[in-house]
């Protein structure tokens, strides 16, 4: 090994801490691009590759009945490359033991072999016997969670009529990787399903011999897709078409869409913190390494080394830092990435889920990582190698210290000398406070927008179910009726309160923008399901006109008073203009509001109600379920309680796992700047210090020098991290913001309190860590040392 | 103060002090066996090659170190066995140190460098007063930057005096000096110890500066070789090297 290695080795060696508490900085950085970039990649390709092989349709549509001669015409349409026609309906499911209904969405099988589009993937058992009208096949998730098995049984209502059913093998879909139940918010395996049955069953239980409700279509490649919808639509519209759309308002393929989107947000957001903090790190530690070796530098090319040769020495030293740092992040990226895929897969129902990050995250990180750690040597070392050797070899100048406003102020305040030192030290290198107080303070900002996410979901679940949604349960119908079942619910067993709803799917366009949505069509007085004003208080149902979401009013650009078209996607199928008349806020989803008279007074009909919100004595709620299974009526049953339950018990275990590891993070950044300038200091000051042990200072008071030079940064840095952190929260409610979810953009006052004492913490245990070494200095040595 | 001081009461004593430096197998006996007494008011000049054990014994002195054996006495309090807490206290209140390197804090002027003192102290004189003492009045407000060597040792001198220390602690104090300037220092020391009647002990490997002193003790080889009473110190500005 040649001498000047070794020289890197023992450098290194000497202060490997600060080396650690760099590459720690920089392992974060890469390990959040290990870990979004990798995780990204992996749900891709599974998903991509998944969707090829089982043939995930490109277009999907509905309509009430549509006959089987149609879809010749269909496929002429040009563009389109397959056509699947099928029949979907939604069922109660009546399980043994258990008291509440569950419900499933029905799929229909072609009458022999498997289906052209949505191929499922046969998992264990077989298909349904075509001759055999009670087989179906079940979705694994749902037959897991209830313990189906082939050849057991089970009973469904469907159309209306009880059926016992046999199960013949579990499957899953391209088109339910992730699964949600009507009016649901989250995946619930045990209480909604799918269920595969044989056209002809499927036809027979619903009367659509010769006709279908449902269609998908693959394009051809190069077709445009918004032609073939809107061919569709026109072919469709007699037959009650509900509007067809492309993946983009398929709801499997929007939730791992947005999940994606969410990913590629903290892979844009995070990891540019880290790298900018390692850099400014490097440049500040080897900057101050250089300037100890000054002498050395003018001695190496006094005796002829080039100046390549020693910038190369000192890019070694950066490039083992940047190696630590990158294995390191590399590591920590896989391992949490695989904790990650496996969360995902609770909710994402593929066939596999590797994590799989491919090498192209690696590499991209390892050479971000390598190019902050060297941009930040660079300047560090390209100052020192310009000298000249012989006025290398020289001492440096002094520090020069000017009076300045700072001290005036200091004498005003009649601040004590060791708080002078303080003082003067931050004026004197306001480059290096400049470095502490920019990491401190994107420390706090990383701990602000990692402890909001607690504040926006508290807002989130405080807006769905106490605000908006204060009914115990909802009841799906089978088919829209009058206004008076209202009445008739309230005889169901303790419901006290019955509100009927009309929801209707519709097109609303302004302009060229337009967005497929829910219509709900409401009663004026309407107690159990309410509209929150954007600062969220509840406001009436606007006597005329449409309420829309905040979120869907920004996407068409509407503001109250503008006009919109509805375009109501079920029979009559018509679009009408209506008045904007009143912007509120909606956290889930994105339904648009209207008074049910003034909806029915449009198309000229008698009011109709297809859902019932209703409260219920909760005591009678075992009775209620029992009936409600009973009710051939009634196709769909939620209850609030429950998906409060499993929402909080979701959010619980991803956002705590979430809001550890970017605590730490954030609190990595503060430990890695400031143990490394209070380590400076020290070595800058020690002989300093050592001059105030013996003048006489306690150990605490020397140590005060130390400790409050950076716990005053830190504190300057608080209020910084503050406004960057509101910036991140606002960057992170919109990347994380999709059409199914809004998150509004709100922060506590106890999320900033938390963040700053968080950081504050660190900083002082950080700097505690380099008292330590402070105390162990042995004062008659640091002396005898000339600065 | 003069007669006090010849009516030997110590100040400052150490009996039989030995001091070992332990640097893997092998053992530095910087003091062997040293007994001496530092006596109200006097001036005490200590001499001896470098490596003879001169400034271990400032040191053990000052509190800056403690004896591997033997006993340090501050009048009747026990230094050798205290808690470093303790020697720190001692330091605080009774000793002044001035040293070769003057070791001033750099980003503080020579007013706010004896201010670091007298913030501490239990009946200092102001900063400014120390100042005047060692004929800087004119410099306060400058930084050690801007002063010249033998103006950065009169701050640590009127650093080292401000707190009316009961013993003054010098360690080459003109050891970085030229001979002019390091009269001045030396005018400084001895007008203090004057004025105030500060006990001072001063190293030196400069055998002409032994003629300033009260006493003069040798040293070699970490022990005393010889102690040389001076019926009649002259002043600084007749010594010459």
């Amino acid at each position: 090994m040649r001498a000047l290695d070794r020289k890197v080795l023992r450098d290194l060696r000497g202060i490997w801490a600060q080396c650690l508490a760099i590459a720690m900085v920089l392992a974060c950085g890469v390990m959040v691009m290990v870990l979004s970039t990798g995780t990204q990649r992996s749900l891709t390709e599974t998903r991509d590759a998944f969707y090829e092989r089982h043939r995930f349709a490109d277009v999907f549509a509905g309509a009430t009945r549509a006959p089987r001669g149609l879809l010749s015409e269909i496929a002429a349409i040009d563009g389109v490359a397959q056509v699947e026609a099928r029949i979907v309906f939604t069922a109660m499911v009546d399980l043994e033991g258990m008291v509440e209904p569950a419900s499933a969405r029905v799929i229909s099988l072609p009458a022999l072999g498997g289906p052209a589009l949505n191929l499922p993937l046969l998992r264990t058992g077989r298909l349904p016997d075509p001759l055999q009208p009670d087989e179906v096949a079940l979705s694994e998730p749902f037959a897991q969670a209830n313990g189906l098995r082939p050849g057991d049984r089970f009973r469904a209502v469907l159309n209306g009529r009880l059926r016992e059913l046999v199960v013949t093998g579990h499957l899953l879909s391209p088109e339910y990787i992730y699964t949600l139940g009507p009016a649901a918010m989250m995946p619930d395996d045990r209480h909604f399903g799918l269920i595969w049955m044989r056209e002809p069953a499927a036809a027979a239980a619903t009367d659509l011999d010769g006709a279908f409700n449902d269609l998908t279509l693959s394009l051809s490649r190069g077709a445009h897709e918004a032609a073939v919808i809107a061919a569709v639509d026109r072919l469709l519209a007699p037959y009650g078409g509900t509007g067809a759309h492309g993946r983009d308002r398929q709801m499997s393929h929007v939730f791992i869409e947005g999940e994606l989107s969410q990913l590629g947000a903290m892979a844009r957001v995070l990891p540019p913190i880290f790298l900018v903090v390692s850099a400014f790190l490097v440049n500040m530690v080897l900057g101050r390494l250089i300037a100890l070796e000054r002498r050395q530098i003018g001695l190496l090319k006094a005796i002829g080394y080039p100046t390549r040769t020693i910038v190369i020495h000192y890019l070694k030293m950066t490039i083992g830092i940047g190696l630590a740092g990158t294995l390191i992040g590399w590591g920590m990226g896989w391992w949490l990435g695989h904790g990650m895929t496996a969360l995902y897969t609770e909710y994402f129902r593929f066939p596999w889920l590797d994590y799989r990050p491919g090498a192209a995250p690696m590499i991209i990180s390892g050479l971000a990582a390598m190019g902050a750690v060297v941009l930040g040597a660079m300047r560090a070392v390209s100052a020192a190698v310009r000298l000249a050797p012989a006025v290398a070899m020289a001492p440096p100048a002094p520090p020069v210290y000017r009076r300045g406003w700072a001290d005036a102020l200091g004498y005003r305040l009649g601040l004590r000398q060791t708080t002078m030192m303080i003082v003067r030290s931050l004026t004197r290198w306001p480059g290096r406070a400049a470095v502490t107080l920019f990491g401190v303070a994107g420390s706090v900002a990383v701990l602000v927008a990692s402890f909001v996410t607690f504040d926006i979901i508290d807002l989130v679940m405080e807006d769905i179910f106490d605000r908006t949604n204060r009914q115990h349960a909802t009841l799906i119908l089978h088919q829209p009726v009058k206004e008076q079942a209202e009445l008739a619910a309230l005889s169901l067993p303790g419901v006290l309160h019955a509100e009927g709803v009309y929801a209707a799917p519709v097109r609303v366009r302004h302009g060229q923008a337009s967005k497929l949505v829910s219509l709900m069509a409401q009663d004026p007085d309407a107690d159990l399901t309410r509209l929150l004003d954007p600062e969220g208080h509840p406001i009436p149902l606007p006597d005329s006109g449409v309420a829309l979401p905040e979120s869907l009013a920004a996407y068409l650009g509407l503001m109250p008073g503008d006009q919109v078209e509805v375009e109501l996607l079920a029979p009559p199928r018509r679009p009408w203009n209506v008045t904007v008349t009143r912007v509120f806020r909606q956290s889930m989803g994105q339904d648009i509001l209207m008074r049910r008279d003034t909806f029915f007074a449009l198309m000229n009909e008698t009011p109709q109600i297809n859902m019932l919100h209703l409260a219920v004595d909760t005591s009678s709620l075992p009775a209620l379920q029992t009936r409600i299974k009973q009710t051939p009526a009634i196709t769909g049953f939620t209850l609030w309680a429950d998906v409060r339950a499993s929402m909080e018990a979701t959010m619980n275990e991803s956002l705590i796992t979430m809001t550890i590891i970017f605590s730490g993070l954030g609190m990595l950044i503060t430990i890695g700047v400031v143990y490394n300038a209070a380590r400076i200091q020290l070595a800058e000051r020690a002989h300093e210090l050592a001059s105030l042990r013996v003048l006489g200072f306690r150990r605490a008071e020397v140590g005060y020098v130390l400790i409050a030079e950076q716990m005053l940064l830190t504190l300057v840095a608080v209020p910084v991290g503050w406004l960057l952190g509101y910036w991140f929260a606002i960057l992170m409610t919109q990347g994380f913001s999709t059409d199914i979810i809004s998150l509004p953009m709100v922060i506590s006052r106890s999320t900033y309190a938390q963040a700053a004492l968080t950081a504050l913490a660190t900083a002082f245990v950080s700097v505690l860590m380099v008292r330590r070494r402070l105390d162990r200095i042995d004062i008659v040595t640091a002396l005898k040392q000339k600065e | 103060m003069k007669t006090m001081a010849r009516a030997r009461t110590p100040v400052l004593s150490t009996e039989a002090i030995t001091k070992v430096y332990r640097s893997g197998p092998v053992a530095v006996h910087a003091l062997a066996g040293v007994s001496v007494s530092l006596f109200e008011a006097e001036v005490v000049v200590l001499l001896g090659a470098s490596g003879s054990g001169k400034s271990t014994l400032l040191n053990i002195l000052g509190g800056l170190d403690q004896p591997t054996s033997g006993r340090v006495m501050f009048r009747d309090q026990d230094l050798s066995a205290v808690e470093d807490a303790a020697l720190t206290e001692f330091r605080r209140k009774h000793v002044g140190f001035v040293f070769q390197f003057y070791n001033l804090v750099p980003s503080l002027t020579a007013r706010e460098n004896v201010a670091l003192v007298t913030e501490i102290a239990g009946n200092p004189m102001p900063p400014e007063e120390a100042l005047d003492r060692v004929g800087l009045s004119g410099r306060m407000d400058h930084f050690p930057s801007e002063l010249s060597g033998g103006e950065q040792q009169r701050v640590a001198i009127a650093r080292a005096i401000a707190k009316r220390p009961d013993i003054l602690l010098c360690d080459e104090p003109t050891g970085a000096l030229d001979s002019k300037t390091g009269i001045t220092v030396l005018e400084a020391l001895i007008g203090v110890n004057r004025d105030l009647g500060t006990t001072t002990a001063l190293i030196t490997h400069n055998a002409e500066i032994r003629r300033i002193a009260d006493r003069v003790i040798y040293m070699a080889d970490g022990r005393i070789t010889k102690v040389e009473e001076n019926s009649a110190p002259i002043a600084p500005s007749e010594v010459s090297w």
